[in-house]
């Protein structure tokens, strides 16, 4: 579904924002993005909306290849990829419902269908009775929900969440996390970046582990890892076993 | 449908930004206005002028009918007048009483005798007035030829001015105009930059973006060229009295209503050309 492929990013300025990062994530994961400020968890969300470019290395989701994409292409690459930024990036003017409506009017779809998308998506959040209210009168995890809606309403295959519990009190920040396991059980692919610990022991699913822009732990791999030796230390034992068995009857021959 | 939707939410949260481009245009199309007035003004004048007798030639007191008919045919035989009209000592009388009818004092020295009998005679070709003017000079039984050679030339003269000058000052206007859209329509995507760059990040497409800008400026361009032109209509319906009074004797007045609502037309197809061409202008400079 997503692959990332010895891909590295050296900014402007001079900072290595990622380093040789190769990971790959299959559909119906979830995956937890952890590390510390600057580890490059909110590169890898502009590297796959193609908000910027890669300097070494393939990024590929689905058949896309992010890197060749067409500048004209990137707008319906978008529309597939939903994504929850760290900063919200709601717009002030517009009520919840515009805010949500949005990805759908830009996608070009009919106003009926739309509102009844919008309708949908903000009951699924718990957001519908503030429908008509601004962002400036939500509560912080209301906006956060806002934001989820927004990411969610055109169905999109993929759900990037930028540290999406990041101001909330603990409560909050599990119903926001509850909401996006509920997302990703339908079908979606989550990735979330975090630093909530909590959160991420407790979930109990799929950590990748950045560290100044390179990939240091990954669940998946050490199970992968896990599993490989497994196997191979299984496969040793039964040639032990099937020499020994040989063994064995040379000397039941012989004694004969 | 939805683009003029966001376009009218663009215009009530910057209002001043928007009046400031109405106005722009509506004094550019006021300008427009007042030039076509003046030229569809002056272009009747000028055939008012060219239509009347362009020659007329007074002859002596002794001179007899016969003598005026040879005259008249000579002229009419050379092919280059329109028309030729004998006015008689009394059909004279009658004019100047006409001319003069708010001065007794004028009446009560006149009569039929001392004003003269004449030709009037328009020609084909305004350039062929001096020949017809030297050939009746030249008879004998005319005591005095004036023609509106002059008159005519120095209008023509006049109008042309007029035309260069207006046609100068639109082009002048129109420029600013353009220019003056564009920053405007510039400085409300500057605003807007934040909102523009989420919109991209969501996948919307550029063209999305600009289409709300374009509707903007030709809105903007509508407004202003219907006020220009309806500040022009009301100024001139309010002078119509005046002018008719001043240019008493022309038939200028009054301006038909299809022509004014011509200009209209015009005006606003000029409208969308100028502001499509400052807001699309704004939106390469500024949604690259």
């Amino acid at each position: 579904m997503i692959k990332l492929d010895r891909v590295s990013k050296k900014f402007g300025t001079g900072v290595l924002g990622l380093s040789d990062v190769t990971l790959s994530v299959d559909k119906n994961e979830f995956v937890f993005l952890v590390g510390p400020t600057g580890s490059g968890k909110t590169t890898i969300f502009r590297l796959l909306i193609r908000e910027i470019l890669p300097s070494e290395g393939s990024v590929i989701i689905n058949d896309w290849n992010i890197v060749k994409l067409p500048k004209e292409k990137v707008p319906h690459l978008r529309k597939r990829i939903g994504v929850v930024f760290q900063d919200l990036k709601l717009l002030m003017d517009r009520t919840i419902f515009e805010n949500v409506m949005l990805p759908l009017d830009v996608a070009g779809i009919k106003f009926e269908e739309a509102k009844k998308k919008a309708d949908e998506v903000l009951s699924q959040v718990g957001l519908i009775e503030h429908k008509e209210k601004f962002p400036a009168q939500l509560s912080g995890g209301e906006l956060q929900r806002t934001a989820i809606a927004r990411a969610l309403v055109l169905s999109p295959e993929i759900l990037l969440a930028d540290e999406p519990t990041g101001n909330l009190d603990s409560a909050t920040s599990w119903e926001i996390v509850k909401l996006l396991a509920d997302i990703n059980e339908k079908g979606t692919v989550v990735i979330m970046a975090t630093h909530n610990t909590d959160i991420v022991k407790s979930m109990g699913k799929r950590i990748i582990v950045l560290e100044r822009g390179k990939v240091v732990g990954d669940d998946k791999k050490k199970k992968e890892d896990k599993a490989e030796s497994k196997e191979k230390k299984s496969e040793k034992e039964k040639d032990k076993e099937g020499i020994e068995k040989t063994e064995e009857e040379k000397g039941e021959k012989e004694e004969e | 449908m939805k683009f003029i939707k966001i376009m009218m939410r663009n215009i009530r949260r910057s209002p001043y930004q928007a009046m400031a481009a109405v106005l722009i245009m509506m004094l550019t199309f006021l300008t427009v206005s007042f030039f076509i007035f003046l030229l569809s003004g002056s272009s009747k004048v000028i055939s008012f002028f060219e239509s009347k007798p362009q020659v007329t030639a007074f002859f002596k007191n002794e001179v007899k009918q016969e003598e005026i008919d040879n005259l008249a045919k000579q002229v009419q035989n050379t092919g280059k007048v329109a028309s030729v009209k004998f006015v008689t000592k009394q059909e004279a009388l009658e004019i100047y009483k006409e001319q003069n009818k708010d001065d007794p004092l004028l009446l009560d020295l006149v009569t039929a005798d001392i004003l003269p009998a004449s030709l009037e005679i328009s020609a084909n070709r305004i350039e062929d007035l001096s020949g017809i003017s030297e050939a009746l000079k030249s008879s004998p039984i005319v005591a005095e030829v004036i023609y509106q050679k002059d008159i005519v030339s120095t209008l023509v003269i006049w109008t042309g001015a007029i035309r260069r000058i207006g046609a100068g000052l639109i082009v002048v206007l129109s420029t600013v105009s353009i220019f003056i859209m564009a920053t405007i329509i510039g400085i409300k995507i500057s605003q807007k930059k934040e909102d523009i760059e989420i919109m991209k990040l969501i996948g919307a497409s550029n063209w999305y973006i600009r289409w709300p800008f374009i509707f903007e400026g030709i809105f903007y361009g509508l407004v202003g060229a219907f006020s220009g032109w309806a500040v022009a209509a009301l100024v001139l319906w309010y002078s119509t009295p005046f002018l008719t009074y001043f240019l008493r004797g022309i038939p200028v007045f009054p301006i038909p209503i299809t022509f004014l609502l011509l200009i209209l037309a015009g005006e606003l197809l000029f409208a969308i050309v100028l502001s499509f061409l400052s807001s699309f202008m704004a939106v390469l400079r500024y949604l690259r």
